[in-house]
């Protein structure tokens, strides 16, 4: 139990090394170390994952930490898990928290940070596209896929808001109209 | 008793902040006026270092704002404090979805929501682009930032020998390459 525990913070502290760039950034690294690697999760559960986390109060990063943990290992799996994506926060925070304004200002560290950010853009668009692949499967998914987008992007209301309105959606479609094909169901 | 009130605090911004690590902000601004441990200038400060050292924007934020208030033990108290919220409703959303597994309207749910979670991180990566390609409302991008965008667009995803490399090799990459060319003059 304490080698599976142990492994759990481990990756996941790894993850938390790599992301840059905020919550959002995690994905890639995610579906490469949890998915592609270590076979924790499957895409359709980290989209459900981050469908709920956007959605419940806290850190993105944090909420699908302690889902995947939880899966693999039960409640000391979510906590190890969690702990595990803000250990380097911490290190990496406390150790520069002396000298963090000047760090930022340094021109070497302005400049590598803005080729950083073009490559998480990049890198977040082709988890999207591969999140995609799996969350649009017929013409209603892509619909309200295509709505909810427009709402976002356009509008400023709270992510509960489209949350609720999707999985509404699904119901209606699913139960009422039964509409054929995959179900949501996450194995 | 300065731990306890950090933990307290950073407990309610991670209990009510919804959506995200930039969700903590105001309730940080908050915390600066009623407390006064830091200040406004600080929490700018921090948002821009959070952009460039690793790890989530929101526990980034909770760690140094607790590290400058009362040292260590401050910044893995006011951090405990952010995620001890998440840990507990995700737990009980975790147990809750385990029970209902296989119930025909949780499974109804995701088929809507699957596809919504992924239009909503598309909404945020088109707020990450235009911060990244157009900063400070500038009105036409800088070519060199597209010519990097194009090529690792290739490297990810046409190019066989490349394709399969892991994420944090072209997250350096990038450093090295923007260090070099200084993409942010």
């Amino acid at each position: 139990m304490f080698k599976k525990l142990a492994e759990l913070f481990l990756t996941f502290a790894k993850v938390g090394v790599m992301t840059f760039g905020g919550g959002y950034a995690m994905l890639p690294i995610l579906q490469r170390e949890i998915v592609e690697s270590k076979g924790w999760a499957t895409e359709e559960e980290l989209a459900d994952y981050f469908a709920i986390g956007q959605c419940t109060p806290g850190v993105i990063a944090v909420n699908t930490a302690t889902f995947i943990g939880r899966k693999k290992d039960g409640i000391p799996g979510g906590v190890c898990a969690t702990l595990g994506v803000v250990f380097p926060s911490i290190v990496i925070i406390s150790l520069l928290a002396g000298v963090i304004t000047a760090f930022s200002e340094l021109a070497w560290v302005k400049n590598a940070f803005a080729g950083v950010r073009v490559c998480v853009c990049v890198l977040i668009g082709n988890a999207v596209w591969k999140l995609g692949k799996k969350s649009v499967v017929d013409p209603w998914t892509a619909a309200l896929f295509a709505l909810i987008a427009a709402g976002a992007i356009l509008t400023s209301w709270s992510p509960v808001v489209f949350v609720l309105f999707a999985a509404l959606c699904g119901v209606v479609l699913k139960v009422l109209l039964h509409v054929p094909g995959k179900d949501g169901a996450s194995k | 008793m300065i731990l306890l009130r950090l933990f307290w605090e950073f407990f309610q911004t991670g209990l009510f902040a919804v959506g995200g690590g930039m969700a903590t902000l105001p309730f940080l601004y908050d915390i600066s006026d009623r407390t006064g441990w830091f200040t406004h200038a600080q929490l700018a400060d921090m948002v821009a270092v959070s952009e460039s050292t690793p790890g989530p924007i929101g526990v980034n934020m909770a760690t140094y704002v607790g590290f400058l208030t009362a040292g260590i033990g401050g910044a893995v108290v006011a951090t405990l404090g952010l995620i001890a919220p998440s840990i507990l409703v995700i737990l009980l959303i975790s147990v809750f979805l385990d029970k209902f597994r296989d119930s025909r309207l949780v499974n109804a749910a995701f088929y809507g929501l699957r596809p919504a979670s992924t239009a909503m991180i598309l909404a945020a990566l088109v707020l990450v682009v235009k911060a990244t390609f157009l900063p400070n409302g500038l009105a036409v991008p800088d070519w060199r930032l597209l010519v990097l965008a194009a090529v690792l667009l290739a490297l990810t995803n046409a190019v066989k020998q490349t394709k399969k490399l892991h994420p944090i090799v072209f997250i350096l990459g990038s450093a090295v390459v923007g260090a070099l060319l200084r993409l942010a003059e």
